[in-house]
């Protein structure tokens, strides 16, 4: 009997909740229910049973069902019918509630997810404006750094302006000045013009000099003709000449002084180099070597080298060479100071550092030092194509020397010789003067000899005399004949030998005269014989005076 | 230093022979001629007329005397003061009178710069050349005086012809580039002719001896240019001053500039010494002032100045110039080089009481003597440097790289010295008042502050 209740009450409950899904829940979960409830009640536990349904019945607020009291466990059937009533009704009411309650949530969650919608849409509304308002941003900052410039340009530009106007004006007050000016000079000039035509007496220049006086050189003026024309052309070429000729040399010799500067330099850095890392040492004297034969060709070539625009640049190179080199060497020592102050302990590796960056670096010299003896040898090549005499003359100078030294030893020779030559044509006049003199002296002696024996003929005994006068005038001679008595005791010093003969003298008084021009050999001759005979006296006395010379 | 007693003049017209062995000095119409070293009078002329222009032959032998309102030139021999040669140039006018170098000839420019005629004194003939240009400095004769070269204007256009001064013979005549020539001047050497504009444009050109272009340089356009021009003595130098108060120094390898020199308001960070002029008055007392009136009065009124060394930073008092006129007084108008080339002295007009020294070996300033009143003339010792300079007062200043002096110039009357200049062995300076003239001899040894 419930049961078809039940399924009536159902298929009332499915007429009116068709729609609802929740409801056809509510139907099955009813239906379990109801076979649950199927075994709830049995013969057996029916009072516990009604006792069970009334408590409910009373939980829920409805009449009691079921009294315990009156003897029986007769059901009254009233209360059971209407409280099934009531529960129906209650069923009922919370289906309908379920139902609203059902829709209620429904339009909630509709509108939950259009909120949702409307809050996305929002926000990316929100995302988009800010964006723009970003973007705006920026244009503003960038219009207003624009304004800021074109503010400046404006500024420059006025500034500018005022400048070049400024300008304008001082040019414009100079015109007019000038214009001025020149206004007033020519209204000058009208009026002389005027005064000019005016005036009929017109007073000529003129010149009154007293005399004309002569140019100040002193030389009479010249025509006008193309030879001057000519001369002054070559004295104003002269003169542009002489002007570039000294400026030339000027600086020739500055540019001398200069190279020689860079060479010291040159040669200092080389040192400073060597000076350093002896672990490269040999490296540097190599290079040294080499710069030091680079140095010789370059003063022995300096002719050249002015015009070898090669060697200057060579010059200039090196140096630049030389100065990164040392540049780098003083790093290297600063970096090793500094490296060693801070840490001890890392010596091994800084120096085996130091020492690639060492071999490194010498390697580059190496190309370096390869590159300049290429340069070198091209060099010497441009030069020898230059100058052919230069390797002859290199090879030949010790020659040359030696054959300067002979030749300042053969002029010396021949000096001497022509002083000789001039001695002796001296000594060969004096001696013919002196024998000339003693000629007319011994003719004047013999004379007054002959006079004297003339005149002291009765007296014979006088020869003697005669021969002691004769001795004594002879030495009177020689005492007389002071003048060559230096140049006899020069020549008797000089005598190579002094070999007495009497023949001699004989010979040579025939060929006194020749002899005495070539005279070399001077003999000394020995007065022997005691002279009666003046005439041979004479002779050997000349001879005597004669010969030696 | 010794002074002279003071002398009269008219028109600063003292000039001390080539030869620096005889003064001249026109009085009125009065030509006197003077020993310098005894100052006695050895000649006396009278002139037709009070003369405007006066001037020594080169060889010393001859004096020019001439009268420009009259027309008329009077040449006046030393050796003969019996000769006379006068030179009328009747209508014509007479606007300059100059010696030729030779000493034979002279060039006078007619009036409105119609031509100038060339008077030989030697064979009175006659040359005429047309179209000279009337600009500050038309003539120059080269040092060695065997050229002359004068500006022209044909055609509206600048022309430059060189004269050999021997024969007066045209040697070279060609065109030059600019607007308007407003001078020309040899170099030393007499190898190149510098040619400059006028201020209205900045532009130096210059010129071989054989008329070739050689080079241009201008520094800058449209504001106003050039205001002087010198050389250096021993024509390495072309120094260029200009409106902007800067000199600019070209060299002559290359005619390009090689630096620039600038006058500014405040001297700071250089190696220079300022010397400023400080006037000490001394203290006088009534009675003395009542005593001492009476008698030479002015001299005991002359202050006492002395310099001293300013430290740096120091401003020089500058003076605007006037806006509306022509030629405004600013930049430089005053170049000088000292004769060894070593120093260089300038003068900037809007600051007209200061005088630059430049070390031209080192290529920076060396000095400024700053003084009370504007400079008015400064000229170096041809032997060595040493500057004179005087601001029209009755002191003599004097500068050397040892130091600077100021010197009161002993004369009864108050002499203030409008100019001076050097004889040419460096040995004595003659100061020219307005009316009179002084000698100034000085020590041999320089004197120091």
């Amino acid at each position: 009997m419930p049961e078809s209740y039940l399924d009536k009450d159902t298929s009332h409950c499915s007429a009116e909740t068709r729609t609802s899904p929740l409801s056809q829940f509510v139907q099955s979960s009813l239906q379990r229910k109801l076979y649950m409830f199927s075994g709830f009640c049995t013969e057996h536990n029916v009072p516990a049973c009604l006792s069970h349904i009334s408590q409910e019945v009373s939980c829920l607020g409805l009449p009691p069902v079921w009294k315990e009291s009156g003897g029986g466990s007769e059901l009254n059937v009233v209360a059971t019918l209407n409280c099934m009533y009531d529960l129906i009704q209650l069923h009922h009411r919370d289906m309908r509630t379920l139902e609203n309650m059902e829709v209620e949530q429904l339009k909630s969650s509709s509108t939950a997810d259009y909120l949702q919608l409307t809050a996305t849409r929002l926000k990316e509304q929100l995302e988009i404006s800010k964006r723009e308002n970003t973007g705006l941003l920026e244009r503003e900052r960038q219009l207003q750094v624009k304004v800021k410039s074109l503010q400046n340009c404006l500024k420059n530009i006025k500034e500018e302006e005022q400048k070049l106007q400024s300008i304008i004006a001082s040019r414009a007050r100079q015109y007019n000045h000038e214009m001025k000016r020149k206004e007033r000079e020519y209204n000058k000039l009208k009026e002389r013009l005027n005064q000019l035509l005016v005036d009929k007496k017109e007073r000529k220049p003129a010149i009154d000099v007293l005399n004309t006086i002569g140019r100040a050189d002193g030389k009479r003026s010249l025509w006008k003709t193309k030879k001057t024309e000519e001369k002054h052309e070559g004295e104003m070429y002269k003169a542009l000449l002489n002007n570039y000729d000294t400026r030339q040399r000027e600086l020739m010799l500055e540019n001398a002084e200069l190279k020689k500067v860079l060479q010291h330099m040159k040669k200092d850095m080389i040192s400073i180099l060597n000076a350093g890392p002896t672990q490269n040492a040999d490296k540097h004297e190599e290079i040294l070597s080499e710069d030091e034969e680079e140095d010789v060709l370059d003063s022995s070539k300096e002719s050249v080298e002015l015009h070898c625009f090669h060697a200057r640049e060579k010059l200039t190179n090196s140096i630049r060479l030389q100065w990164r080199r040392l540049k780098s060497h003083v790093e290297r020592l600063d970096s090793q100071v500094s490296l060693t102050k801070t840490d001890e302990g890392k010596d091994t590796d800084v120096s085996r550092e130091t020492h690639e960056e060492e071999r490194d670096r010498l390697q580059e010299e190496i190309q370096h030092c390869k590159d300049l003896i290429q340069t070198q040898q091209q060099l010497f090549q441009l030069s020898a194509s230059y100058d052919e005499e230069a390797p002859t003359v290199a090879s030949n100078c010790w020659m040359l020397k030696e054959k300067e030294c002979l030749q300042e030893e053969w002029r010396t020779l021949e000096e001497q010789r022509m002083i000789f030559e001039k001695k002796r044509k001296n000594f060969t006049e004096a001696a013919i003067r002196l024998s000339h003199e003693r000629k007319a002296f011994e003719e004047d002696r013999a004379t007054w000899l002959k006079y004297q024996f003339l005149n002291s003929n009765p007296f014979a005994d006088s020869k003697n005399p005669s021969e002691s006068k004769s001795a004594f005038p002879i030495t009177e001679i020689e005492t007389g004949a002071t003048l060559d008595t230096e140049k006899l005791e020069q020549c008797r010093s000089e005598s190579t030998s002094s070999t007495p003969s009497s023949t001699k003298p004989k010979r040579k008084t025939e060929t006194m005269e020749q002899s005495s021009v070539s005279g070399e050999n001077h003999q000394r001759i020995f007065w022997k014989e005691g002279s009666n005979h003046d005439g041979y006296s004479n002779h050997i006395l000349t001879d005597e005076r004669n010969s030696p010379i | 230093m010794n002074f002279s007693e003071v002398f009269k003049q008219t028109n600063q017209l003292v000039k001390i022979s080539p030869d620096g062995k005889y003064m001249a000095t026109c009085v009125q119409y009065r030509l006197v001629v003077r020993d310098v070293s005894t100052l006695q009078i050895l000649h006396l002329f009278t002139c037709l007329d009070q003369v405007s222009h006066m001037e020594w032959s080169s060889d010393s032998l001859f004096i020019l005397c001439a009268m420009y309102k009259r027309g008329l030139v009077q040449v006046w021999s030393l050796e003969q003061p019996d000769w006379h040669c006068k030179i009328d140039e009747g209508s014509i006018g007479l606007v300059c009178s100059q010696w030729s170098a030779d000493g034979r000839h002279i060039l006078n420019t007619t009036e409105f710069h119609l031509r100038i005629t060339v008077w030989s004194l030697s064979t009175k003939a006659v040359s005429y050349i047309k179209y000279p240009k009337d600009c500050p400095k038309g003539v120059d004769f080269s040092k060695d005086g065997r050229y002359m070269a004068l500006a022209e204007r044909r055609d509206c256009k600048d022309h430059v012809s060189v004269f050999v001064c021997n024969d007066w013979h045209l040697f070279r005549h060609f065109e030059t580039e600019t607007q308007d020539l407003a001078g020309l001047q040899w170099s030393p050497n007499g190898c190149v002719l510098a040619v400059w504009d006028s201020c209205l444009e900045y532009k130096v050109l210059l010129y071989s001896l054989d008329g070739r272009f050689l080079s241009t340089y201008s520094a800058f356009e449209w504001s106003l240019g050039i205001k002087s021009v010198c050389w250096s003595p021993s024509s390495q130098f072309l120094a260029i001053g200009s409106y902007d108060e800067k000199v600019r120094i070209l060299n002559h390898i290359t005619w390009k500039k090689i630096t620039q020199f600038e006058h500014p308001v405040t001297i700071d960070n250089t190696k220079a010494t300022v010397y400023k002029e400080v006037e000490r008055r001394p203290p006088v007392g009534s009675d003395e002032l009542s005593i001492h009136n009476s008698g030479i009065g002015s001299t005991l009124l002359n202050t006492q100045s002395k310099y001293e060394i300013c430290p740096l930073p120091i401003q020089i008092p500058a003076v605007k110039p006037d806006p509306d006129r022509a030629n405004p007084k600013i930049g430089v108008s005053a170049l000088a080089f000292s004769s060894d080339s070593r120093y260089m002295a300038t003068k900037n007009d809007n600051m007209a009481s200061a005088v630059w020294v430049w070390n031209m070996q080192k290529l920076r300033l060396e000095a400024v003597l700053e003084q009370i009143s504007s400079v008015h003339c400064f000229q170096w010792d041809p032997k060595r440097p040493r500057l004179a300079l005087c601001t029209g007062n009755s002191k003599l200043y004097l500068w050397s790289p040892g130091g600077c002096v100021s010197v009161q110039v002993p004369t009864e009357g108050g002499f203030q010295v409008q100019s001076l200049f050097w004889h040419c062995s460096g040995e004595s300076l003659i100061l020219l008042g307005e009316e009179q003239l002084c000698l100034c001899y000085m020590d041999t040894d320089q004197q120091d502050q």
